[in-house]
Order: structure tokens, then sequence, then C-alpha cells
């Protein structure tokens, strides 16, 4: 079957996000600015991904799967522009939306692989599971995550430093935070408070970030 | 201390260093005497303290340093220390570390040693270590490292004696190196071949220093190297940057906590800790959000209304003013006056309206000294405690919004005390913008406590018109504050922070930090005072004052209240509270209505600082911003006054 067009992926990923996390039944075709004979539309239709009924746009379990992939790429695309090549607001948005197009056919699965399996992305929604990372889960390597994957009380030990300026990087190790040192992560809200040797620390999340934890 | 000018040749020095939080200060006040503020959060020591110390026979110039965490600065208050280690030439320099953190410190020595200082290392809280279960070897740490090292409580002195007998005995002998790995080496070596000037700090140091890219050791350099060799040093460096580009502070952070270990191997013997203590728990309740903020409220409460407000505010002042000076003082020294100052203009100048007695003496001492001493204690409590980090980190998020960072929490709060005093602390933070930021809303919209003091006093008879108040002044703070943080150019602030265990604030320590804190508000501000009086006597005699009020009177009609206010906003400028204390003279009169009142009241709260904070200002922010931000609250205020008029009289809510 020949791909979905880049339009009709972004209906699937607004109606995820809209019916599948949040809890409306459907939307309005207005809601997504589309007209009911929309080109992109009729691919969807036409595979039995989306009904429409009166005005409202549907996602039918056939189209739930794709839909859910669609919206894991637009995350790891996510992911990648902004923890990765360090592109930020408006301009990492956009610039996400064209990657999330190029990682189809396998690439995905490399992507994510090589982000460790992200569990949210930057804004911290989460990104649906694919195959890989229920492998990786199942198969229990240990994964190196940044600090703020970690959950409130967990402990591991400092993997590496993605610190982006040479004066985190200098932040970071006055507190201690080298490789190879055990991190006792114990609170994530308001700010993240770790506790290395016998010292406690408080950072925020741009700190948090670059410290990437080998659980 | 006795006075030391006739000595001629200068005292050997002895340089205090080490990470911020290890007693440092604590160790200064056992040796001089004197009192540096000690507290419990990273960054009290702003400025050098310098004192004196006889050992033996010797008398000693001791210089505390502000906290650094390494050899190359991140802050300026850490350049200001390591200006000290590149220019001074010590006899030595006492790096002092705690002993429960050794491993995350020792570096820092390494660093000291290998500049070719002359290091005595004190290992300090041993006693807070042991109850970690902690036992340090220090008889083999000091022969592995080549330098003097002594074990200390410092808080109980002990330790103090040893520490005098290095001191006294240094003998300066060629340091151990510490080899780093092959390829580092290397670049250390062709880095220090080309340099050929006469240097305080070993050429090693200078080397490494160099390589990481240390802008301050670039320009000493390019001062003492001819240029020829200057040209060759940058290429090489520059060489050397871009191969190590990916990994250089990571790989030297690496290296010298590689060498550290070995050090501490065998040094450092670890033993079952101790339970989860009572601090520990209370320490965690303070961060949770869920239980901080209540326990923020409480402290609020407890702290800021009822010690300052009702009991500095109210009960202290009552005595002061209402008791002692209404009934004891005023009444003999009128009596004096009236005999004995015959001549008019003499007599308004110690008791007039505006006498230098009657209006800056009382008001400096009845007043304002009550107010903002309980201010000081509860302060000097909190920060002994450590309670302010945790503050910092709660606050963080919300600081972020207006352009800075957590750490700016402190000045913030020191700034409800004595914003002349905040302005000074704002130098601990890190960028040119925060530091802008937080000039900016001191001056702005933080009530120092004696103005917060005599403020509340009028407002509290007025429930409405304190929730007006309160509500108008933390708008403006946040408006001001977001707008500041879209329109200022600059990067966006990073907040870390150490958070110190939690400790029973030490009543001696409290005390003599409140004492001094009050006595250097005292000394600063009385002299103001008595010029302010001053001031206002040679414009009342001259007319001069009428002009001024008369000038400034359509403004002040402009925002709603009677002419008589304008005096109250010429003395604000001599002292925040003064303008508040001359508003709660016309409330006495009556001349007031509870609009007018809460229109004053914010006017004055946001209108410009006092002279000694625009001073300060000045000192540390320049010229340029110094004005820049005076108009701007000047205009701010009593547009923000016209506009809360407005408001009132049109919906009539307090009426």
């Amino acid at each position: 079957m020949q791909q979905l067009s880049e339009k009709a992926e972004e209906v699937l990923e607004s109606l995820w996000i809209l019916t599948v996390e949040g809890d409306q039944v459907g939307c309005l075709l207005t809601d997504l600015q589309l007209e009911a004979d929309a080109e992109q539309l009729k691919d969807l239709l036409q595979r039995a991904y989306v009904e429409i009924r009166d005005n409202r746009i549907l996602l039918r379990p056939e189209g739930e799967a794709e839909a859910r992939m669609a919206v894991r790429r637009h995350r790891l695309a996510e992911r990648l522009t902004m923890d990765i090549l360090g592109i930020e607001g408006e301009e990492g948005n956009e610039q996400a939306c064209i990657f999330e197009h190029l990682l189809r056919q396998g690439v995905d699965t490399k992507l994510c692989t090589l982000l460790n399996h992200p569990s949210t992305c930057p804004h911290g929604n989460p990104i649906p599971p694919g195959d890989c990372c229920t492998e990786a889960r199942r198969s229990g390597s240990p994964g190196i995550v940044p600090l703020t994957e970690l959950k409130a009380g967990e402990s591991g030990g400092i993997a590496y430093l993605a610190a982006s300026d040479d004066k985190k990087m200098q932040k970071l190790m006055s507190m201690g935070v080298l490789p190879g040192s055990d991190i006792l992560l114990m609170q994530k809200f308001p700010s993240y408070i770790f506790k290395v040797g016998h010292s406690q620390f408080a950072v925020d999340e741009s700190l948090a970030r670059q410290i990437h934890i080998r659980r | 201390m006795t006075d030391m000018s006739d000595s001629v040749s200068p005292l050997p020095k002895v340089i205090l260093v080490g990470h911020p939080n290890v007693g440092k200060s604590v160790l200064f006040n056992a040796l001089t005497g004197a009192y540096a503020t000690v507290s419990n959060y990273p960054g009290t020591s702003v400025e050098v303290s310098s004192g004196n110390c006889v050992i033996g026979e010797q008398r000693y110039e001791i210089l505390d340093t502000p906290g650094m965490y390494s050899m190359m600065p991140i802050t300026e208050e850490e350049r200001v220390g390591r200006q000290i280690l590149l220019h001074e030439d010590p006899h030595v320099v006492v790096h002092v570390i705690d002993a429960r953190n050794i491993e995350r410190m020792l570096p820092m020595t390494l660093q000291l040693v290998e500049a070719g200082l002359p290091i005595v290392l004190v290992v300090n809280i041993l006693d807070e270590a042991e109850r970690l279960g902690m036992k340090l070897d220090l008889e083999q740490l000091q022969q592995r490292l080549g330098v003097p090292v002594v074990g200390a409580v410092m808080k109980r002195k002990i330790g103090l004696e040893e520490l005098f007998a290095a001191i006294k005995d240094y003998r300066v002998c060629p340091h151990k190196v510490f080899v780093y790995r092959n390829d580092l080496e290397q670049d250390i070596t062709a880095v220090v071949r080309l340099l050929n000037g006469e240097y305080r700090l070993s050429k090693r140091a200078l080397g490494m220093l160099l390589i990481q890219g240390d802008e301050d050791i670039k320009q000493l350099v390019e001062q003492q190297e001819d240029s020829d060799q200057h040209n060759e040093l940058v290429e090489v460096l520059r060489e050397i940057r871009f191969r190590r580009r990916a990994d250089l502070h990571l790989q030297i952070g690496m290296e010298r906590r590689h060498i550290g270990k070995q050090m501490l191997d065998g040094v450092v013997t670890q033993t079952q800790a101790a339970q989860e203590t009572f601090g520990e728990k209370l320490s965690g309740w303070m961060m949770n959000p869920y239980t901080g903020v209540p326990l923020l409220l409480l402290v609020v409460y407890l702290g800021l209304f009822q010690f300052v407000g009702v009991f500095g505010a109210g009960t202290l002042v009552d005595f002061l003013e209402g008791f002692l000076f209404e009934e004891y003082i005023n009444p003999p020294v009128i009596a004096f006056a009236q005999n004995y100052l015959t001549a008019e203009w003499l007599f308004e100048l110690i008791v007039g309206e505006y006498g230098v007695w009657t209006l800056g003496v009382r008001y400096a001492v009845a007043l304002v000294l009550p107010i903002v001493g309980s201010f000081f204690l509860v302060f000097s409590v909190l920060e002994d405690s450590g309670y302010l980090p945790r503050l910092a980190m709660m606050l963080d998020r919300i600081f972020k919004k207006i352009g800075l960072s957590g750490r700016a929490v402190i000045p913030m709060v020191l700034g409800f005390g004595c914003d002349t005093m905040a302005t000074l602390v704002t130098r601990t933070l890190e960028t040119t913008r925060e530091r802008v930021i937080s000039t900016l809303l001191l001056a702005l919209a933080i009530p120092c406590s004696a103005q917060l003091g005599v403020i509340l006093g009028l407002l509290s008879s007025a429930p409405p018109a304190l929730a007006v108040w309160t509500i108008f002044l933390l708008g403006a703070f946040l408006l001001v504050g977001v707008l500041a943080d879209r329109l200022l150019p600059g990067e966006k602030p990073v907040f870390y922070m150490e958070i110190p265990p939690l400790r029973r604030p030490q009543l001696y320590n409290v005390a003599v930090k409140t004492l001094t804190r009050m006595k250097s508000y005292f000394f600063e501000i009385f002299p103001l005072f008595i010029l302010a009086s001053v001031i206002l006597w040679a414009g009342k005699m001259t007319n001069t004052l009428d002009v001024v009020i008369a000038g400034l009177s359509p403004v002040v009609r402009a925002i709603g209240l009677p002419t008589e206010a304008t005096t109250a906003f010429v003395f604000g400028f001599f002292r925040r509270d003064f303008g508040a204390a001359g508003l709660y003279d016309l409330q006495m009169a009556g001349v007031l209505s509870v609009t007018q009142l809460t229109v004053a009241a914010v006017t004055l709260t946001l209108f410009v600082p006092c002279v000694a904070q625009f001073l300060v200002m000045f000192k540390e922010r320049g010229f340029r911003i110094a004005v820049a931000i005076f108009v701007f609250v000047t205009a701010f205020a009593f547009g923000s006054g016209w506009l809360l008029n407005r408001m009132l009289v049109a919906t009539g809510l307090l009426q």
C-alpha cells in the first residue's frame, strides 16, 4: 500500500491527541480546519481509518495503530530536534514537523534506540512505545536516561553529561556530578533535588536534563 | 585589634579559601575575634573580610575570601577570591573543606597545591562526618598530599591550636606534582614551554587554566609575554582546545577526581550511616510544595507579621517612642533647647519640625531601629537554619518567569529588611541581566522593613486597603518582572544551589550576626537621617522646601492626594520610611480618606528608593542603569498612583 500523505498523517495525529489522549468523542471538522471533501481525508476514508458523521470526524479502530505510530514519530522527532540538535522553541517545533515524516521504514526504531527509548516528549507528553521499546524493557537492558526521567527516590550511576556549554559543564562538575558517581534523585518538583556523596543540590530542569543516568 | 599603622613592612598574609558553607567565616572569627558574617547559605562573604591575628610572636593579616568551587571562577564572587590568589603573596593559604564532602572538595586542594601555593588543608566539620559513619586517616592524607593537614571542628574551636602551629612553622618546600594522563601532560608541557614571564602561580597551573580558556589568565599572560611568544602560545592553545572540544572540562574534572580518589583510598572508611534524623524529615517537608507552602506561610506569619510587625513595630516602637522618648527624653531636651537655644534657626535645627533631634534621632532610634533590628534577627535565624536555599528551590519556577533564578530569592528576602543591603547582595547573582532585574525590582516593589512596619501600621485599621495594597504591589512586582524578562536581552538564568543540612541556629551566632547587621545599618543610616533633617531644615529656613513642594504638588494632586502629602514624598527620597512616617502624621491629623491613604501608600512604596539605595545602585550597576531605573520607578509609581486612584474612585471600592 502506498504511504499516507503528510497531511493525512497530521490529521491522524490530531485525532489521536484529542480522542485517545483527550476525552473527546471525535472532533469537529472545523476544529481541524478541514472540509468534508478535503484531499487528505479521502485516503483516510478509503482505508477506513476514520469515518465522518455529522461534521464530526471519528478515529476508527482500524486507524488507531497508524495514528499511534504517527504521534510516536512526531514526538521522537521533537526529542531529536530539541535535545540532540538543540533547536528550541517554535523553530524546534517546525523542524520536528519536517523530521517526523522522514522517520519511516525502521528509521524511527533506529532513532528511538539511539535516544534510548524515551518515554516522554520534551513537552512531557507520553511517547507511545514501539516494538523496540517493549523489547528493550523485556530484555531488561539498563538503559541510560536523563535525570528528568527518573522517579523520585530512584538512584543510579552517572553515565555521561551532555552539557551544551562550558559554563553548565563547570557547574555540574562543581557539584561533584561526574560520570562514575552515584546519584540519588530525591525530588522532582518544583525543582530537581539530588544527592551526590553527602551533599544535596537543587537544580532546574535545564541542568537536570544534561545529566544522564544508568539505571 | 590594635592599630598597626606603625609597622613598616606589611604583615605576612594568611588567606582562607574553600567551597561555600564549609566554615571559612567561622574559622576567620576564631582567628581574628572579629565578626565576618557567617551563615548557612552559599555566598554570604560578598566582600573580602580582613582582620589581624597574633600567633606566637608574629602578627598576621587574615583574609577571608568568598566561597569558590574551583580555581576556575564561574561567578563574580569566585573571581574576587581567585583574584586574591593571583596577586597576593601569602605566607600561607588555608584551604578549608567539609570532611563529609572530602571526595568532592579534594580536587580543589590538588589545584591549589599544583599552583605552588603554600597550602594548609583544614578538614572541618569532622563531628558531622563521624555521625555519618565516616572515619578519616588524616596522617596518611598528609603524607600523600605533601602539605600539612589539620582535622577540625571549628565551631567548637577543635583543631585551632594545630592550625596555629601549622601556620607558624610553615616551611615552603617543593610541592608534589600530580601526574595526569599522558596526552594531557603533553598538552600542558607544550603550553608551559611557552610561558617565560614572572607569575605568582606555577606555570603548570596557569597552563591548565589557559587550556580551559580562562579569560583573566589569558589577559595576564598577554601582558607578561613578548608578542612573538604570545602569538605562538595563542596558536598552540587554539589547536589544543579544538582537538579537545568535545570533553575538555569533563576530562580534566575526571582526571582530578581520579587522582583524588587514589589519594583517599584507605584514608576514608565508611561504616554504617546513621538513620534519617528529624532535620532530614523537616528538610523534606520544607521542599515539598504541599507542606512547604504552608510552612512558608507559617514562617511569614510568625516571623514577619507577629515578630517584626506586632512585636517590633508595635511593642518595641511604643516603648521606645511613646514611652522612653515622649516621657523621659524629649521633655528635658526641649526644655534645654528653650532655655539655651535662643536663636530661632538653632532652635529649629535641633528640636524644630525637621530638627536633628526631633526628626533625625527620634526616627532613627525609636522608629526604625527596632523594626529593622527585629527583622535582622528573624533573617539571621532563617539564614543560620539553612531555610533560605530551600525557599530558593521552591520559588525557582516562579522566579524564572521574571527573568531570575531561585538564587535571587535571597537578596529579595533581605530586601524586606533593607533594600540597600539587598542591592549589594545582588552581586552574588551570576549574570548582569539577573543583577539588573533584581536591582530594579528591589527599587520598585520591595518595601524595606522600616517602611513595611509603618505602612502595615497605617493600613491595618482598614483591612480592605491593606488587601488592595498587597495585591497591587504583588501585581506590579510580577508585571515589571515579566516585562523585564521579555525586554532585556541575554540568556535565561540557570539555577543550581547547594542545599546544606538544616542546623539548629546557634544563639551566639544569631545574636552576633543580628548585632553586626544592625551596627552596619545604623552607621550607614544614622548619618543620612541627620543629613536629611539638616537638608530639610535648611530647605525650610530658606523656603526652598516650599518651592520643591510647590513644584511636586501638582503631581501629588493629580493622583488625588491633598497638597500636604507632598512633604511625605519629598521625605521619601531621603529615607523610604521617612515618607511612610510622614503619612502616619497626616493620618493622625485626619486629612486622608481611606482611598487617599491607599493610593499614597502604594505610590510611596513604589516610589524611588532612598538616597542610600540609590547610591549603592549607582556604585554597583553604573550611572546609566541607576538613572534609568530611577526615572522608570518614579514614572511607574506616580502612573500607578494615578491609575489606582481612578480605579478606586470609579468603583467606590474603599468608600
